[in-house]
């Protein structure tokens, strides 16, 4: 029988339709080609640096340190890319390598929208055609980032199918792809989806765990005690938690998105509420029904909002590697306001499900312990949506 | 479940057509009926959609017969109850191959052994799972074996070097995804079917069923020439959207046109 690739223990793998495959192959060798290839990595760092603005701070947050009374909190600061979240990393990269395999067009799924911003600009900086995919849900809740978009010079296609959220956004551009091999390159956002996905995305996100080991040990001499960030699909976790997995003192904890709570059907926490299942290309946990049908997941978080979760967390989860928590609406909503407040620096509502159990977890450890919290992007685009969470409608 | 029928059968007499159906839409009643009613009318081999929350594979038609059928509250169980009853009738049993179109999750999720021994008792002949590749047939492929369920490949215009090895270990019979794109989708079929064709004979005595984006007869018949088998699943579903309940007559009409002009071929 095949081998199959890809795989994190029982998780990842190829599940996907025949038409994709070679498309899927393709990728790979090209992928395992320029990922060693000295021009590529030359021409990938000048992006990033340049015209991303890596390396990306690590800042000491002294304000909320002092505050909670405990450990020290270092702050991540993927907000502060070009774009305003950590997508960039991954799209830069992955636009790159589209381009080297003479692909003149690049297709993208997004949630909150931040995804398909960025593969936005990669595109418009490239001089590629970018489509995106995005559920019509979502494009009311982040209009701002449709418009962005736009004025990027992509098209952006509404998904009306089935929840018309995050899930449906990705089996759409899937859809898509296997309409349109030749010219078109997936720019799948998150480390999930078949094999090579989860290890190209999270190759390019690992920037965030490497630069963070060399700031932290620049700082403080020492690795953080723990490090934690918001997980959807897992791209910003992933590439945060990647460079620490094979020190076992560093805790490794992602934050779910439990939208009303855990013990509702309104939640969107994956790893608390599902089971392995395959969808989507990879075989991981899913929110799911006794008969497997995908579940209709709720989320505050338009990037959380997702019913399954990228098959490496789901091996770090099941090795007990890496601790993953359900974060509700409330608290993170109350934790966007309280960064705001206490550092000036208003967070992703995604990012805000980190700070949100940190906030909890920060008593239990002591002054001379340090946390490494990834803000995965910037808040602005969340204020509207906050705002009519708290009972104000402001117009954008 | 003592097996008569056999996928083999639905290609002895000449040019296969073969049918598709979302089983539970609209209800599950109907589906029996208009399983009756393309039994009736000339279909070789029938090919029973389990409906999945979520068909990546699948064009806005098929989506949204999935989307009806898991609202009026089908499930695996009651599909499974279904094909019993239409087996096991006592006045007229249904006795032509059929075979489960279904997503990996929805077989994975109920336990795979569960399921394939499940199929093997209510006599379904074989699975066809869109999600499921070549490289992944493990998944499934030793429980299969062990219950006499066949593990259906498909084969696409993009799959070129892969074509040998995959039609190598085929069983049943090879489905040869005759245009790009999802299904019940009106892609115009620019794809080379006969040096597709050519290619899987080459590697298998199997037979070769080309589909489903066709709808007319004159489509199935051009196709015949090359394949051995056609099927259709869009025209069907829509034919049933249109006429609900009192889609059984209809779909029977269609299913007789169609094989009528594979008897021409």
């Amino acid at each position: 029988m095949p081998n199959s690739k890809g795989r994190f223990g029982a998780h990842g793998g190829q599940y996907i339709p025949e038409i994709l495959m070679n498309a899927v192959i393709e990728l790979e060798e090209a992928y395992n080609h320029y990922k060693e290839d000295p021009e590529f990595n030359r021409e990938l760092t000048a992006l990033s640096n340049e015209y991303a603005g890596r390396p990306s701070r690590l800042y000491y947050a002294e304000k909320m340190t002092k505050d909670l009374g405990g450990p020290k909190i270092y702050l991540k600061r993927e907000d502060l890319n070009h774009t305003g979240s950590h997508k960039i990393n991954n799209v830069l990269g992955q636009a790159l390598l589209a381009k080297k395999m003479g692909k003149t067009r690049l297709i993208a799924e997004t949630g909150a929208g931040q995804h398909g911003v960025a593969s936005a600009t990669a595109a418009a900086l490239l001089g590629m055609e970018c489509v995106v995919f995005m559920g019509e849900e979502d494009t009311i809740r982040q209009a701002l980032n449709v418009y962005r978009m736009r004025l990027l010079g992509a098209k952006v296609v509404s998904v009306k199918t089935g929840t018309a959220t995050l899930k449906d956004a990705v089996s759409e551009a899937m859809r898509e792809w296997t309409s349109r091999i030749d010219d078109t390159h997936y720019c799948l956002g998150s480390v999930m989806g078949p094999h090579p996905f989860p290890t190209i995305v999270r190759d390019f996100q690992s920037v965030i765990s490497r630069e963070i080991r060399q700031q932290v040990m620049e700082k403080e001499g020492r690795l953080p005690d723990v490090v934690m960030a918001c997980v959807g699909g897992g791209s910003n976790a992933m590439g945060t938690f990647y460079h620490f997995i094979e020190d076992k003192n560093v805790e490794l904890i992602g934050c779910e998105a439990a939208g009303r709570g855990i013990d509702t059907f309104e939640t969107a926490a994956t790893i608390s509420t599902g089971r392995p299942g395959i969808f989507h290309g990879m075989k991981s946990y899913f929110c799911q029904d006794k008969y497997g049908q995908i579940a209709p997941v709720y989320s505050i978080s338009a990037g959380l909002d997702y019913p399954g979760i990228g098959p490496e967390h789901a091996w770090l989860h099941d090795t007990g590697r890496a601790k993953y928590v359900p974060v509700t609406d409330d608290e993170a909503v109350n934790a966007f306001e309280y960064l705001s407040r206490t550092e000036g620096i208003i967070p992703a509502i995604e990012s805000a499900h980190a700070i949100a159990h940190a906030l909890k977890i920060a008593p239990k450890y002591s002054k001379d312990q340090i946390i490494v919290i990834t803000i995965s992007g910037r808040g602005d685009k969340d204020c509207a949506a906050i705002a009519r969470y708290r009972g104000e409608d402001i117009h954008e | 479940m003592n097996k008569t029928h056999k996928i083999a059968d639905a290609f002895a007499a000449g040019k296969a057509f073969i049918p598709f159906i979302t089983c539970g839409d609209p209800d599950l009643e109907t589906t029996k009926e208009i399983i009756r009613s393309m039994a009736a009318n000339g279909a070789d081999l029938i090919e029973l959609g389990i409906p999945f929350s979520d068909p990546t594979a699948e064009g806005p038609i098929l989506q949204s017969a999935s989307l009806r059928a898991l609202k009026g509250g089908v499930t695996t169980d009651k599909i499974f109850q279904m094909v019993r009853e239409l087996r096991e009738d006592a006045c007229a049993p249904v006795n032509l191959p059929m075979v489960f179109l279904t997503y990996a999750n929805v077989i994975f999720s109920y336990d795979a052994e569960k399921f394939i021994r499940s199929c093997s008792e209510i006599g379904i002949n074989g699975l066809i799972i869109p999600d499921l590749p070549f490289e992944e047939k493990g998944e499934f492929s030793d429980i299969c074996q062990k219950y006499d369920v066949a593990l259906i490949s498909l084969i696409a215009p993009t799959s070129a070097n892969r074509t040998a090895m995959i039609a190598r270990t085929a069983q049943g019979f090879v489905y040869i995804v005759s245009s790009l794109g999802v299904s019940g989708t009106d892609t115009k079929s620019d794809t080379d079917i006969s040096s597709l064709v050519e290619l899987v004979r080459e590697n298998t005595s199997l037979p070769c069923a080309a589909g489903p984006s066709v709808s007319t007869p004159g489509q199935a018949a051009m196709l015949a020439q090359h394949a051995d088998g056609i099927m259709t699943d869009a025209a069907i579903i829509k034919l049933i959207e249109k006429h609900g309940r009192d889609a059984a007559a209809p779909v029977g009409e269609y299913v007789k046109s169609m094989k009528e002009a594979l008897l021409c071929v």
